[in-house]
Protein backbone atom coordinates (compact mmCIF):
# COMPACT_ATOMS: atom_id res chain seq x y z
CA UNK A 1 0.00 0.00 0.00
CA UNK A 2 1.61 3.14 -1.46
CA UNK A 3 0.78 6.97 -0.15
CA UNK A 4 0.33 8.76 -3.39
CA UNK A 5 1.50 12.56 -2.20
CA UNK A 6 1.03 14.29 -5.08
CA UNK A 7 -3.16 13.54 -4.73
CA UNK A 8 -2.29 15.09 -1.17
CA UNK A 9 -1.11 18.25 -2.57
CA UNK A 10 -3.11 18.61 -5.81
CA UNK A 11 -6.33 18.26 -3.29
CA UNK A 12 -4.84 20.52 -0.23
CA UNK A 13 -8.13 22.88 -0.67
CA UNK A 14 -10.72 20.19 -0.37
CA UNK A 15 -9.09 18.25 2.29
CA UNK A 16 -8.87 21.32 4.37
CA UNK A 17 -12.50 22.30 3.84
CA UNK A 18 -13.33 18.65 4.51
CA UNK A 19 -11.56 18.97 8.05
CA UNK A 20 -13.27 22.27 9.11
CA UNK A 21 -16.73 20.80 8.02
CA UNK A 22 -15.49 17.34 9.74
CA UNK A 23 -14.85 19.48 13.05
CA UNK A 24 -17.31 22.01 12.43
CA UNK A 25 -19.81 18.83 12.47
CA UNK A 26 -18.67 17.35 15.55
CA UNK A 27 -18.18 20.66 17.56
CA UNK A 28 -21.73 21.62 17.05
CA UNK A 29 -22.88 18.21 18.50
CA UNK A 30 -21.08 18.90 21.54
CA UNK A 31 -22.44 22.41 22.06
CA UNK A 32 -25.80 21.28 21.72
CA UNK A 33 -25.39 18.31 23.52
CA UNK A 34 -23.89 20.77 26.87
CA UNK A 35 -27.14 22.64 25.51
CA UNK A 36 -29.50 19.69 26.90
CA UNK A 37 -27.36 18.24 29.12
CA UNK A 38 -27.06 20.99 31.69
CA UNK A 39 -30.11 22.01 32.53
CA UNK A 40 -31.42 18.12 32.57
CA UNK A 41 -28.67 17.21 34.36
CA UNK A 42 -29.42 19.81 37.04
CA UNK A 43 -32.97 18.24 37.12
CA UNK A 44 -31.32 14.98 38.34
CA UNK A 45 -29.29 15.76 40.29
CA UNK A 46 -31.85 17.68 42.65
CA UNK A 47 -34.88 15.73 41.98
CA UNK A 48 -33.66 11.90 42.60
CA UNK A 49 -36.94 10.64 41.23
CA UNK A 50 -36.08 12.12 37.83
CA UNK A 51 -32.31 10.63 37.69
CA UNK A 52 -32.70 6.75 37.48
CA UNK A 53 -35.36 8.13 33.97
CA UNK A 54 -33.02 10.56 32.63
CA UNK A 55 -29.66 8.45 33.00
CA UNK A 56 -32.18 5.57 31.79
CA UNK A 57 -32.79 7.31 29.07
CA UNK A 58 -29.37 8.58 27.73
CA UNK A 59 -28.53 4.99 27.90
CA UNK A 60 -31.30 3.72 25.66
CA UNK A 61 -30.26 6.47 22.75
CA UNK A 62 -26.81 5.34 23.15
CA UNK A 63 -27.89 2.01 22.25
CA UNK A 64 -29.67 2.86 19.17
CA UNK A 65 -27.06 1.83 16.03
CA UNK A 66 -25.29 5.37 14.13
CA UNK A 67 -26.62 4.43 10.98
CA UNK A 68 -30.60 3.27 12.13
CA UNK A 69 -30.22 7.17 13.94
CA UNK A 70 -29.64 8.84 10.90
CA UNK A 71 -32.17 6.83 8.68
CA UNK A 72 -34.73 7.65 11.25
CA UNK A 73 -34.17 10.96 10.99
CA UNK A 74 -34.41 11.42 7.40
CA UNK A 75 -38.41 12.25 7.08
CA UNK A 76 -37.84 14.99 9.68
CA UNK A 77 -34.17 16.64 8.51
CA UNK A 78 -33.99 15.07 4.90
CA UNK A 79 -30.10 14.71 3.71
CA UNK A 80 -28.87 17.71 6.05
CA UNK A 81 -26.07 18.63 8.14
CA UNK A 82 -28.73 19.51 10.68
CA UNK A 83 -29.71 15.23 10.41
CA UNK A 84 -25.85 14.60 10.83
CA UNK A 85 -25.53 16.91 14.12
CA UNK A 86 -28.96 15.62 15.72
CA UNK A 87 -27.62 11.83 14.98
CA UNK A 88 -24.14 13.23 16.79
CA UNK A 89 -25.44 15.14 20.14
CA UNK A 90 -28.11 12.29 20.71
CA UNK A 91 -24.18 10.27 21.50
CA UNK A 92 -23.03 13.32 22.95
CA UNK A 93 -26.45 12.89 25.15
CA UNK A 94 -24.62 9.96 27.56
CA UNK A 95 -21.92 11.12 28.91
CA UNK A 96 -22.33 14.85 28.95
CA UNK A 97 -25.38 14.21 31.26
CA UNK A 98 -23.96 11.45 33.48
CA UNK A 99 -20.45 13.37 34.11
CA UNK A 100 -22.44 16.81 34.93
CA UNK A 101 -24.65 14.96 37.20
CA UNK A 102 -21.78 13.15 38.86
CA UNK A 103 -19.82 16.79 39.12
CA UNK A 104 -22.81 18.15 40.64
CA UNK A 105 -23.08 15.29 43.33
CA UNK A 106 -19.28 15.85 43.84
CA UNK A 107 -19.63 19.11 45.21
CA UNK A 108 -19.25 18.84 48.74
CA UNK A 109 -22.62 19.46 51.00
CA UNK A 110 -20.03 21.48 53.36
CA UNK A 111 -18.99 24.11 50.49
CA UNK A 112 -23.10 24.43 49.22
CA UNK A 113 -23.96 24.78 53.03
CA UNK A 114 -21.58 27.36 53.36
CA UNK A 115 -22.68 29.49 50.40
CA UNK A 116 -26.29 28.74 51.84
CA UNK A 117 -25.05 30.41 55.30
CA UNK A 118 -23.47 33.57 53.46
CA UNK A 119 -26.86 34.14 52.37
CA UNK A 120 -26.25 33.11 48.36
CA UNK A 121 -29.68 32.49 46.40
CA UNK A 122 -30.00 28.69 44.86
CA UNK A 123 -29.52 30.26 41.45
CA UNK A 124 -26.11 31.71 42.70
CA UNK A 125 -24.68 29.08 44.18
CA UNK A 126 -25.48 26.64 40.94
CA UNK A 127 -23.58 29.04 38.95
CA UNK A 128 -20.84 30.53 41.15
CA UNK A 129 -20.51 27.36 43.28
CA UNK A 130 -21.72 24.09 42.28
CA UNK A 131 -20.80 24.60 38.31
CA UNK A 132 -17.31 25.69 38.97
CA UNK A 133 -16.77 22.82 41.47
CA UNK A 134 -18.60 20.57 39.23
CA UNK A 135 -15.91 21.52 35.85
CA UNK A 136 -13.43 19.15 36.13
CA UNK A 137 -16.00 16.37 35.87
CA UNK A 138 -17.93 17.63 33.67
CA UNK A 139 -14.58 18.30 31.37
CA UNK A 140 -13.71 15.07 31.59
CA UNK A 141 -17.26 14.40 29.70
CA UNK A 142 -16.86 17.00 27.16
CA UNK A 143 -13.28 15.40 26.11
CA UNK A 144 -15.02 12.21 25.86
CA UNK A 145 -18.05 13.32 23.92
CA UNK A 146 -15.95 15.53 21.48
CA UNK A 147 -13.16 12.82 20.92
CA UNK A 148 -16.44 10.34 20.39
CA UNK A 149 -18.14 12.97 18.29
CA UNK A 150 -14.91 13.45 15.68
CA UNK A 151 -14.60 9.81 14.92
CA UNK A 152 -18.23 9.50 14.37
CA UNK A 153 -19.05 12.22 12.14
CA UNK A 154 -17.48 9.45 9.28
CA UNK A 155 -20.55 7.73 9.68
CA UNK A 156 -22.63 10.32 8.26
CA UNK A 157 -21.40 10.05 4.69
CA UNK A 158 -24.13 7.43 4.57
CA UNK A 159 -26.60 10.47 4.38
CA UNK A 160 -24.44 12.53 2.28
CA UNK A 161 -22.34 14.47 4.98
CA UNK A 162 -19.42 12.85 7.21
CA UNK A 163 -16.54 15.50 6.82
CA UNK A 164 -13.63 13.30 6.13
CA UNK A 165 -15.36 10.33 5.70
CA UNK A 166 -16.42 11.10 2.41
CA UNK A 167 -12.49 10.29 1.81
CA UNK A 168 -13.11 6.88 2.95
CA UNK A 169 -15.95 6.27 0.57
CA UNK A 170 -13.80 8.00 -2.40
CA UNK A 171 -11.09 6.13 -1.59
CA UNK A 172 -13.22 2.31 -1.43
CA UNK A 173 -15.08 3.17 -4.64
CA UNK A 174 -11.86 3.53 -6.75
CA UNK A 175 -9.28 1.38 -4.78
CA UNK A 176 -7.38 4.00 -3.90
CA UNK A 177 -5.83 3.75 -0.49
CA UNK A 178 -4.45 7.44 -0.45
CA UNK A 179 -7.42 9.54 0.68
CA UNK A 180 -8.49 7.15 3.03
CA UNK A 181 -4.93 7.08 4.85
CA UNK A 182 -4.95 10.68 4.78
CA UNK A 183 -9.05 10.47 6.05
CA UNK A 184 -7.89 8.62 8.97
CA UNK A 185 -4.85 10.37 10.02
CA UNK A 186 -6.57 13.41 9.96
CA UNK A 187 -9.50 12.19 11.77
CA UNK A 188 -7.14 11.00 14.43
CA UNK A 189 -5.09 14.71 14.35
CA UNK A 190 -8.46 16.47 14.74
CA UNK A 191 -9.41 14.16 17.96
CA UNK A 192 -5.97 14.63 19.31
CA UNK A 193 -5.57 18.36 18.84
CA UNK A 194 -9.39 18.72 19.90
CA UNK A 195 -8.54 17.21 23.33
CA UNK A 196 -5.34 18.57 24.25
CA UNK A 197 -6.83 22.21 23.50
CA UNK A 198 -9.56 21.06 25.80
CA UNK A 199 -6.94 20.10 28.29
CA UNK A 200 -5.08 23.71 28.21
CA UNK A 201 -8.70 25.48 28.36
CA UNK A 202 -9.70 22.97 31.53
CA UNK A 203 -6.19 24.66 32.75
CA UNK A 204 -6.93 28.01 32.32
CA UNK A 205 -10.65 27.49 33.75
CA UNK A 206 -9.78 25.81 37.01
CA UNK A 207 -7.18 28.11 38.77
CA UNK A 208 -7.76 25.91 41.93
CA UNK A 209 -6.72 23.04 40.95
CA UNK A 210 -3.04 23.81 39.70
CA UNK A 211 -0.26 23.37 42.22
CA UNK A 212 -2.68 20.74 44.20
CA UNK A 213 -0.28 20.33 47.65
CA UNK B 1 -29.60 40.75 71.46
CA UNK B 2 -30.59 37.32 70.56
CA UNK B 3 -34.24 36.54 72.33
CA UNK B 4 -35.57 32.67 72.15
CA UNK B 5 -39.20 32.43 73.05
CA UNK B 6 -40.69 29.06 73.31
CA UNK B 7 -38.63 27.39 70.38
CA UNK B 8 -39.53 24.12 69.62
CA UNK B 9 -37.61 22.08 66.64
CA UNK B 10 -38.70 18.45 65.75
CA UNK B 11 -37.56 16.87 62.61
CA UNK B 12 -40.17 15.76 60.24
CA UNK B 13 -38.42 11.80 61.56
CA UNK B 14 -39.83 12.88 64.96
CA UNK B 15 -37.10 13.43 66.63
CA UNK B 16 -37.25 16.49 68.82
CA UNK B 17 -33.33 18.37 68.77
CA UNK B 18 -34.89 21.41 70.50
CA UNK B 19 -37.84 21.39 73.84
CA UNK B 20 -39.42 24.76 74.28
CA UNK B 21 -36.47 26.87 74.73
CA UNK B 22 -36.42 30.25 76.06
CA UNK B 23 -33.34 32.02 76.20
CA UNK B 24 -31.52 35.43 75.97
CA UNK B 25 -27.74 35.73 74.56
CA UNK B 26 -26.83 39.28 75.45
CA UNK B 27 -25.82 42.02 73.28
CA UNK B 28 -22.06 42.64 72.92
CA UNK B 29 -21.32 39.18 74.67
CA UNK B 30 -20.41 36.03 73.89
CA UNK B 31 -23.13 33.12 75.06
CA UNK B 32 -21.52 29.43 74.87
CA UNK B 33 -23.79 26.42 73.77
CA UNK B 34 -22.44 23.67 75.36
CA UNK B 35 -23.42 19.84 75.70
CA UNK B 36 -22.88 16.34 74.52
CA UNK B 37 -23.81 15.28 70.72
CA UNK B 38 -27.81 15.39 70.00
CA UNK B 39 -28.42 17.44 72.96
CA UNK B 40 -29.70 20.77 70.73
CA UNK B 41 -27.10 22.59 70.63
CA UNK B 42 -26.25 23.31 67.23
CA UNK B 43 -30.02 23.20 65.76
CA UNK B 44 -30.29 26.01 68.24
CA UNK B 45 -27.44 27.78 66.81
CA UNK B 46 -28.61 27.41 63.00
CA UNK B 47 -31.82 28.59 63.79
CA UNK B 48 -30.88 32.02 64.59
CA UNK B 49 -29.91 32.18 61.02
CA UNK B 50 -32.92 30.14 59.90
CA UNK B 51 -30.70 27.44 58.46
CA UNK B 52 -32.95 25.31 59.80
CA UNK B 53 -36.22 26.58 60.67
CA UNK B 54 -38.10 26.46 63.97
CA UNK B 55 -41.93 24.61 64.63
CA UNK B 56 -43.01 26.49 66.90
CA UNK B 57 -42.00 29.67 68.94
CA UNK B 58 -40.36 32.82 67.93
CA UNK B 59 -36.61 34.00 67.73
CA UNK B 60 -35.68 37.74 67.62
CA UNK B 61 -32.33 38.90 66.74
CA UNK B 62 -32.20 42.86 67.97
CA UNK B 63 -36.01 43.12 68.09
CA UNK B 64 -36.90 41.25 64.92
CA UNK B 65 -38.90 38.42 64.25
CA UNK B 66 -35.84 36.10 61.80
CA UNK B 67 -39.01 34.87 59.91
CA UNK B 68 -40.30 37.69 58.71
CA UNK B 69 -37.29 38.60 56.76
CA UNK B 70 -35.82 37.26 54.04
CA UNK B 71 -33.88 34.08 54.53
CA UNK B 72 -30.73 35.31 52.32
CA UNK B 73 -30.55 38.68 53.42
CA UNK B 74 -30.80 37.52 57.20
CA UNK B 75 -28.10 35.63 56.58
CA UNK B 76 -25.99 37.94 55.08
CA UNK B 77 -26.47 40.35 58.36
CA UNK B 78 -25.16 37.36 60.42
CA UNK B 79 -21.54 36.18 60.27
CA UNK B 80 -21.03 32.43 60.25
CA UNK B 81 -18.21 30.50 61.17
CA UNK B 82 -18.09 26.76 60.68
CA UNK B 83 -16.04 23.66 61.25
CA UNK B 84 -13.21 23.27 59.10
CA UNK B 85 -13.70 26.54 58.03
CA UNK B 86 -15.91 25.56 55.06
CA UNK B 87 -14.15 27.89 52.28
CA UNK B 88 -14.95 27.91 49.05
CA UNK B 89 -11.77 25.81 47.44
CA UNK B 90 -12.10 27.45 44.07
CA UNK B 91 -11.93 31.19 45.36
CA UNK B 92 -8.70 32.75 46.46
CA UNK B 93 -8.21 33.70 50.26
CA UNK B 94 -9.16 37.15 49.43
CA UNK B 95 -12.08 35.95 47.93
CA UNK B 96 -13.50 34.04 49.96
CA UNK B 97 -13.60 36.67 52.35
CA UNK B 98 -15.33 39.09 50.11
CA UNK B 99 -18.30 36.54 49.68
CA UNK B 100 -20.91 38.66 51.62
CA UNK B 101 -19.26 42.37 50.65
CA UNK B 102 -19.91 40.90 47.44
CA UNK B 103 -23.14 39.60 47.83
CA UNK B 104 -24.58 43.11 49.26
CA UNK B 105 -23.53 44.34 45.99
CA UNK B 106 -20.32 46.40 46.79
CA UNK B 107 -17.92 46.97 43.92
CA UNK B 108 -15.16 44.28 43.68
CA UNK B 109 -12.39 46.54 44.35
CA UNK B 110 -14.17 47.94 47.65
CA UNK B 111 -14.97 44.31 48.44
CA UNK B 112 -11.51 43.31 48.27
CA UNK B 113 -9.64 46.18 49.88
CA UNK B 114 -11.79 45.13 52.93
CA UNK B 115 -10.64 41.70 52.48
CA UNK B 116 -7.30 42.92 52.49
CA UNK B 117 -7.84 44.92 55.67
CA UNK B 118 -9.70 41.27 57.42
CA UNK B 119 -6.41 39.57 56.67
CA UNK B 120 -4.61 41.66 58.64
CA UNK B 121 -7.52 42.05 61.70
CA UNK B 122 -7.26 38.40 61.61
CA UNK B 123 -3.28 37.79 62.02
CA UNK B 124 -2.33 36.61 58.20
CA UNK B 125 0.03 37.78 56.18
CA UNK B 126 -1.10 39.75 53.22
CA UNK B 127 0.43 37.18 50.28
CA UNK B 128 -2.37 34.85 51.99
CA UNK B 129 -4.64 36.64 49.97
CA UNK B 130 -3.80 35.39 46.25
CA UNK B 131 -3.66 31.75 47.45
CA UNK B 132 -6.24 29.28 47.66
CA UNK B 133 -7.52 27.58 50.77
CA UNK B 134 -5.89 24.38 50.41
CA UNK B 135 -2.40 25.97 49.99
CA UNK B 136 -3.13 26.92 54.13
CA UNK B 137 -2.87 25.21 57.23
CA UNK B 138 -6.08 24.37 58.96
CA UNK B 139 -5.34 27.10 60.99
CA UNK B 140 -4.96 29.81 58.72
CA UNK B 141 -8.03 28.29 57.03
CA UNK B 142 -9.77 28.81 60.42
CA UNK B 143 -8.82 32.20 60.52
CA UNK B 144 -10.13 33.27 57.00
CA UNK B 145 -13.39 31.47 57.99
CA UNK B 146 -13.72 34.00 61.14
CA UNK B 147 -12.55 36.70 58.69
CA UNK B 148 -14.86 35.93 56.10
CA UNK B 149 -17.76 35.90 58.62
CA UNK B 150 -16.88 39.18 59.66
CA UNK B 151 -16.27 41.11 56.44
CA UNK B 152 -19.64 42.60 56.26
CA UNK B 153 -19.37 43.79 59.79
CA UNK B 154 -22.16 41.63 61.46
CA UNK B 155 -23.82 42.50 64.70
CA UNK B 156 -24.12 38.83 65.57
CA UNK B 157 -21.50 36.15 64.54
CA UNK B 158 -22.55 32.54 64.80
CA UNK B 159 -19.71 29.95 65.52
CA UNK B 160 -20.46 26.39 64.71
CA UNK B 161 -17.22 24.26 66.34
CA UNK B 162 -14.74 26.56 64.92
CA UNK B 163 -11.92 25.21 66.28
CA UNK B 164 -12.86 21.52 66.38
CA UNK B 165 -10.71 20.24 64.19
CA UNK B 166 -7.39 21.86 64.76
CA UNK B 167 -4.87 20.97 67.17
CA UNK B 168 -4.71 21.86 70.64
CA UNK B 169 -2.33 24.59 70.62
CA UNK B 170 -3.51 26.40 67.19
CA UNK B 171 -7.06 26.05 69.40
CA UNK B 172 -5.40 27.79 72.01
CA UNK B 173 -3.86 30.63 69.80
CA UNK B 174 -7.35 30.88 67.98
CA UNK B 175 -9.40 31.24 71.52
CA UNK B 176 -6.80 34.17 72.34
CA UNK B 177 -7.38 35.73 69.01
CA UNK B 178 -10.86 35.63 69.03
CA UNK B 179 -10.88 36.91 72.53
CA UNK B 180 -8.83 39.76 71.36
CA UNK B 181 -10.92 40.13 68.35
CA UNK B 182 -13.65 40.48 70.84
CA UNK B 183 -12.14 43.27 72.91
CA UNK B 184 -12.48 45.70 69.92
CA UNK B 185 -15.81 44.84 68.30
CA UNK B 186 -18.07 43.56 71.04
CA UNK B 187 -19.90 41.08 68.61
CA UNK B 188 -22.86 39.69 69.96
CA UNK B 189 -21.59 35.95 69.34
CA UNK B 190 -22.88 32.59 69.73
CA UNK B 191 -20.44 29.88 69.96
CA UNK B 192 -20.90 26.12 70.30
CA UNK B 193 -18.51 23.44 70.89
CA UNK B 194 -18.74 20.71 72.68
CA UNK B 195 -14.83 21.47 74.91
CA UNK B 196 -16.26 22.72 78.27
CA UNK B 197 -12.64 24.27 78.79
CA UNK B 198 -13.22 26.85 75.51
CA UNK B 199 -16.84 27.51 77.01
CA UNK B 200 -15.48 28.30 80.34
CA UNK B 201 -12.67 30.30 78.52
CA UNK B 202 -14.53 32.32 75.85
CA UNK B 203 -18.00 32.58 77.06
CA UNK B 204 -19.43 35.41 78.95
CA UNK B 205 -22.45 32.80 79.56
CA UNK B 206 -22.90 29.17 79.72
CA UNK B 207 -25.99 27.34 78.16
CA UNK B 208 -25.59 23.74 78.83
CA UNK B 209 -27.82 21.26 77.41
CA UNK B 210 -28.77 17.90 77.64
CA UNK B 211 -29.75 15.23 75.61
CA UNK B 212 -33.12 15.71 73.76
CA UNK B 213 -32.69 19.34 73.51
CA UNK B 214 -33.28 20.42 77.15
CA UNK B 215 -31.99 24.07 78.23
CA UNK B 216 -30.54 22.53 81.93
CA UNK B 217 -28.89 26.14 83.02
CA UNK B 218 -27.82 29.12 81.41
CA UNK B 219 -25.12 31.17 83.86
CA UNK B 220 -21.58 33.11 83.68
CA UNK B 221 -18.81 30.60 84.00
CA UNK B 222 -18.37 31.48 87.67
CA UNK B 223 -21.34 30.94 88.48
CA UNK B 224 -21.97 27.75 86.52
CA UNK B 225 -18.76 26.25 88.00
CA UNK B 226 -20.10 27.39 91.62
CA UNK B 227 -22.87 26.28 91.55
CA UNK B 228 -24.29 23.80 88.95
CA UNK B 229 -27.87 23.48 88.61
CA UNK B 230 -27.82 19.51 88.97
CA UNK B 231 -25.67 16.29 88.59
CA UNK B 232 -25.93 16.24 84.95
CA UNK B 233 -23.96 19.69 85.22
CA UNK B 234 -21.85 18.58 87.34
CA UNK B 235 -20.92 15.89 85.49
CA UNK B 236 -20.70 17.82 82.76
CA UNK B 237 -17.99 19.96 84.08
CA UNK B 238 -15.90 17.32 85.37
CA UNK B 239 -13.55 16.54 88.81
CA UNK B 240 -11.79 19.55 88.00
CA UNK B 241 -14.27 22.12 88.64
CA UNK B 242 -12.48 23.95 91.56
CA UNK B 243 -9.30 24.20 89.40
CA UNK B 244 -11.66 25.64 86.30
CA UNK B 245 -13.01 27.86 88.69
CA UNK B 246 -9.46 29.41 89.54
CA UNK B 247 -8.49 29.97 85.87
CA UNK B 248 -11.37 32.55 85.93
CA UNK B 249 -9.86 34.70 88.73
CA UNK B 250 -6.82 37.09 88.96
CA UNK B 251 -4.33 37.95 90.97
CA UNK B 252 -5.38 41.14 91.18
CA UNK B 253 -6.57 41.12 94.20
CA UNK B 254 -4.33 38.82 95.96
CA UNK B 255 -2.45 41.04 98.70
CA UNK B 256 1.62 41.20 97.93
CA UNK B 257 4.76 42.44 99.79
CA UNK B 258 8.36 42.93 99.53
CA UNK B 259 10.50 40.14 98.26
CA UNK B 260 12.41 38.80 101.90
CA UNK B 261 16.17 39.06 102.65
CA UNK B 262 18.31 37.66 104.30
CA UNK B 263 16.24 33.87 103.87
CA UNK B 264 18.01 31.01 101.98
CA UNK B 265 17.14 31.81 98.94
CA UNK B 266 17.01 35.69 97.50
CA UNK B 267 15.27 36.77 94.46
CA UNK B 268 18.00 37.99 91.86
CA UNK B 269 16.99 41.06 89.55
CA UNK B 270 18.56 42.98 87.14
CA UNK B 271 19.46 46.95 86.67
CA UNK B 272 15.91 47.29 85.81
CA UNK B 273 14.50 45.48 88.95
CA UNK B 274 13.06 42.72 86.57
CA UNK B 275 13.41 39.25 88.34
CA UNK B 276 15.94 36.65 86.77
CA UNK B 277 16.06 33.79 89.43
CA UNK B 278 15.84 32.74 92.80
CA UNK B 279 19.27 32.02 94.02
CA UNK B 280 20.79 30.57 97.40
CA UNK B 281 24.44 30.07 98.49
CA UNK B 282 24.78 27.15 95.97
CA UNK B 283 22.02 27.13 93.59
CA UNK B 284 20.12 28.84 91.36
CA UNK B 285 16.20 28.39 90.02
CA UNK B 286 14.36 29.90 87.24
CA UNK B 287 11.99 32.16 88.04
CA UNK B 288 8.63 32.75 85.69
CA UNK B 289 7.05 36.13 87.29
CA UNK B 290 3.23 36.85 87.00
CA UNK B 291 1.11 40.10 86.54
CA UNK B 292 -2.32 41.14 87.69
CA UNK B 293 -3.94 39.33 84.58
CA UNK B 294 -2.49 35.73 85.13
CA UNK B 295 -4.99 33.80 86.47
CA UNK B 296 -4.98 32.07 89.94
CA UNK B 297 -4.22 28.92 88.71
CA UNK B 298 -1.50 29.72 87.47
CA UNK B 299 -0.56 31.48 90.40
CA UNK B 300 -1.06 28.68 92.43
CA UNK B 301 1.12 26.54 89.66
CA UNK B 302 3.88 28.79 90.17
CA UNK B 303 4.01 29.09 93.88
CA UNK B 304 4.18 24.87 94.29
CA UNK B 305 6.83 24.94 91.15
CA UNK B 306 9.14 27.73 93.49
CA UNK B 307 11.54 26.89 95.84
CA UNK B 308 9.96 29.37 98.24
CA UNK B 309 6.46 29.01 97.77
CA UNK B 310 6.77 32.50 97.01
CA UNK B 311 5.67 34.10 93.39
CA UNK B 312 7.29 37.31 91.88
CA UNK B 313 5.08 39.61 90.70
CA UNK B 314 5.57 42.38 87.47
CA UNK B 315 4.00 45.35 86.20
CA UNK B 316 3.49 45.25 82.32
CA UNK B 317 7.18 46.45 81.95
CA UNK B 318 8.57 43.50 84.00
CA UNK B 319 9.82 45.21 86.92
CA UNK B 320 9.53 43.56 90.24
CA UNK B 321 6.00 45.05 92.38
CA UNK B 322 6.44 42.47 95.30
CA UNK B 323 5.70 38.48 95.88
CA UNK B 324 2.79 36.79 97.07
CA UNK B 325 2.90 33.56 99.29
CA UNK B 326 1.25 30.17 98.55
CA UNK B 327 -1.14 31.08 101.54
CA UNK B 328 -2.15 34.46 100.10
CA UNK B 329 -2.93 32.74 96.97
CA UNK B 330 -5.14 29.90 98.84
CA UNK B 331 -6.74 32.49 100.85
CA UNK B 332 -8.04 34.38 97.79
CA UNK B 333 -8.88 30.80 96.08
CA UNK B 334 -10.95 29.91 98.99
CA UNK B 335 -12.93 33.63 98.97
CA UNK B 336 -13.12 32.97 94.90
CA UNK B 337 -15.07 29.80 96.05
CA UNK B 338 -17.30 31.27 98.30
CA UNK B 339 -17.82 34.57 96.83
CA UNK B 340 -19.05 32.43 93.31
CA UNK B 341 -21.27 31.07 95.72
CA UNK B 342 -22.62 33.98 96.94
CA UNK B 343 -23.37 35.44 93.78
CA UNK B 344 -25.45 32.12 92.74
CA UNK B 345 -27.33 32.52 95.77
Amino acid sequence: MTIDWSWIGDHTDDLTSLTLSHLQAAMTAVFFGLLISLPLAVLAHRVRSLRGFLLGLSNVLFTIPSIAIFVLLLPVSGLTRTTTVIGLTVYTLVVLLRNTVEGLDSVPAKTKEAAKAMGTRPLRTLLTVEFPLALPVIFAGIRIATVMSISLVSVATYIGDGGLGQLFTDGFQRDFPTPVIVGVVLTILLAVVADALLVALQYVLTPWRRRRA
Amino acid sequence: MIQFDAVHKRFPNGTTAVHDLSLEMPEGGVTVLVGSSGCGKTTTLRMINRMIEPTSGTIRVNGRDVTEQDAAELRRSIGYVIQQAGLFPHRTVLDNIATVPLLLGWNRKKARARAAELLETVGLAADAGKRYPHQLSGGQQQRVGVARALAADPPVLLMDEPFGAVDPVVRAQLQDELLRLQKELSKTIVFVTHDIDEAVRLGDRIAVFRTGGYLVQCAPPAELLARPADDFVADFLGAERGLKLLSLKTLAEVPQGPAPEGGAWTLVLDADRRPLHWASKDAELPVRPLTDGDSLLSALNESIASPTGLIARVDATGALTGVSSRDDIHVHAGQAHSEARVVAA
